[in-house]
């Protein structure tokens, strides 16, 4: 299993915290690495940086290829000289979740005894992490840069959570905040379709209690279900339809007989080729118990639970500038949801733009082109910096 | 900017707090925002223009004025604008109570109702009338609540708004000479113009 299995922690450029991380379940988390990227060049004020949260299954290789994929940086066309998200004038930093697998810490780190030294993975055994912890730790490593405040703090998905959560937890500490394709709360539809993820891997007897590591395997195929099943979330009726329609094509068990099919699964449609092949590339990139951390993480996040179920007292006073963006054929984290949130923060007297993007990409359609998307990315934050004075 | 814009900014004192519903391409909010020093915002139905908007650097919410304003707290704007607009929304008298609710002051325009072609063509022809301003047939106008300058002046005295300021304009929204008399405006006016407090 070496040649499938992930980069180890250590192995991407990161900050050490040995003092680690206090958790929202009462546990201190040390030591903690963050593992990072930047773009970019920090101004001498240091007012430049916009700190990126990538979603689920996202890492912090933003607009680089990726070290293990090969793949292009997952919002390269958002980052970068001359983008949107302009590098020429923004020092843009990204950092990997705290239960993470791609160099931060998480399920796959090595635990540590008293005086420092590695004991076995952490596992199953990971403290239960929230939003805010990870956003803990992102803040953490923002200050160990030497930053006070943030000009923007932007991400979508999951990304979008973290930055309701900066916005609530540091609002201090940025100008602005884009939340995208997101919500104020994970919904009772999110929470099931992440408890369908969590059963496949539990389920595969490879995940051995969740202790695969021991025995140098990982739940393969429970891993590829859950990312098939989730990458349906992602996409709308309409996309699916576009990019795949009930085309078939020749499956692995065999072909079809003049007679007829001579196989239930002999053909298969190339919408099923595609989730499989999405499916065994995710397993060769994420670890199984990181899956189950992180989804968990989501599955607590709602913003209004700190104050009775209201959202607005969340953003009481709030002085950030915020952007919210919908997109329309997005089921999964729907406009509904960004009109609630918008609609709390107009409540709470806060400076909001709240924007639906046509489009029928269903929730992924934010990692796509969008060129309306990116004017919105692009004159939103020429506005704040306008309005900063920053210009 | 259109003139009767220019009219609204005028009635607008420098580095206050401005909603602007209905705020299209927000051409009144960015002059507001960057000639007056004004905290502008919008409210806008169009989603095109709320991108547009957007993309300029605005803060622009998707919504309209008949379900969206009940999410502003009270007093949180100096004024609220809604232009040439109130003869369209569901419920114009809760919409006001929502405009001065949120707003110190209200601005409010609207197409005359009892402009003297519309009197005349209703009198002559006996058919609804149609002219530069009312130019959609009845059966597909957006414009369902039309009302003349003295029907709108008595839902003020009746709902308890003080009109500081009132003005008849044209089309053009070329400021018209009657603001003497409320029936020479009522009948030459094309568009009027309103800035209305609470009591």
């Amino acid at each position: 299993m070496n040649s499938t299995a992930p980069l180890g922690v250590g192995e991407h450029p990161h900050a050490s915290f040995p003092e680690g991380v206090e958790l929202d379940c009462g546990v201190t988390l040390a030591p903690v690495d963050i593992a990072y990227c930047t773009y970019g060049q920090l101004s001498a004020q240091r007012d430049n940086a916009i700190l990126i949260c990538h979603a689920f299954t996202g890492d912090q290789y933003v607009a680089e290829t990726h070290p293990l994929t090969g793949k292009p940086g997952w919002w390269g066309r958002m980052v970068g000289p001359g983008k949107p998200i302009d590098t020429n004038r923004f020092f843009v930093i990204c950092s990997n979740v705290l239960g993470g697998c791609m160099g931060s810490t998480g399920p796959r780190s090595p635990r540590t005894d008293g005086q420092g030294a590695p004991q076995e993975l952490w596992g199953t055994a990971f403290p239960p992490i929230t939003i805010r912890d990870m956003v803990r730790a992102q803040h953490k490593l923002v200050r160990s840069l030497g930053i006070e405040r943030l000009f923007a703090v932007v991400g979508g998905s999951m990304g979008g959570m973290q930055v309701l959560e900066w916005a609530v937890t540091y609002p201090q500490m940025m100008l602005a905040v884009m939340p995208i394709a997101t919500a104020p709360y994970h919904s009772a539809q999110n929470i099931a379709f992440n408890e369908v993820g969590r059963q496949a891997i539990i389920a595969d007897p490879d995940w051995r209690g969740g202790r695969y590591w021991e025995e140098g395997v990982i739940p393969a195929r429970g891993l590829a279900v859950a990312r098939m099943m989730a990458h349906i979330t992602y996409l709308s009726e309409e996309a699916l339809t576009r990019k795949f329609g009930r085309r078939m094509r020749r499956g692995p068990v065999g072909g079809q007989g003049p007679e007829g099919p001579v196989s239930t699964f002999g053909d298969i449609f190339e919408v099923e080729s595609y989730l499989r092949y999405q499916g065994s590339s995710f397993v060769r990139r994420f670890d199984a118990n990181s899956y189950l951390s992180i989804t968990r993480a989501m599955d607590w996040f709602d913003i209004a639970a700190d104050h009775d179920g209201d959202l607005t007292p969340a953003f009481a006073d709030t002085a950030v500038r915020f952007c919210v963006v919908s997109f329309s054929s997005d089921w999964l984290f729907p406009t509904s949801a960004a009109r609630t949130l918008a609609r709390a923060l107009n409540r709470a007297a806060a400076n909001v733009s709240f924007v639906e993007i046509e489009t029928d990409k269903g929730h992924d359609a934010f990692l796509l082109d969008e060129p309306d998307f990116d004017r919105t990315v692009r004159g939103f934050l020429c506005g704040v910096a306008e309005h900063a004075g920053l210009s | 900017m259109r003139l009767d814009q220019h009219l609204i900014a005028d009635m607008i004192e420098p580095r206050t707090r401005v909603l602007d519903i209905g705020s299209g391409d927000g051409t009144l909010i960015g002059h507001l925002y960057r000639e007056r020093g004004c905290d502008a915002r919008g409210i806008e139905l169009n989603m095109e223009l709320v991108t547009r908007s957007v993309a300029h650097g605005l803060p622009v919410v998707h919504g309209d004025a008949d379900h969206d304003l009940a999410y502003y707290p009270d007093h949180s704007f100096d004024y609220v604008v809604l232009q040439r607009t109130l003869q369209a929304v569901e419920r114009p008298q809760e919409v006001l109570r929502q405009m001065l609710r949120i707003g110190r002051y209200a601005i409010v325009s609207f197409p005359n109702f009892g402009h003297w072609q519309l009197r005349l063509r209703l009198l002559l022809g006996g058919r609804m009338p149609m002219t530069a301003v009312w130019h959609t047939p009845w059966y597909e106008t957006p414009n369902i609540h039309p009302c003349t300058i003295r029907d709108f002046l008595e839902l003020c005295r009746q709902d308890g708004y003080i009109v500081e300021k009132w003005m008849a304009v044209d089309e053009e929204g070329e400021r018209a000479p009657w603001r003497r008399s409320i029936r020479l405006a009522n009948l030459f006016g094309e568009q009027a113009l309103f800035l209305l407090r609470r009591r």
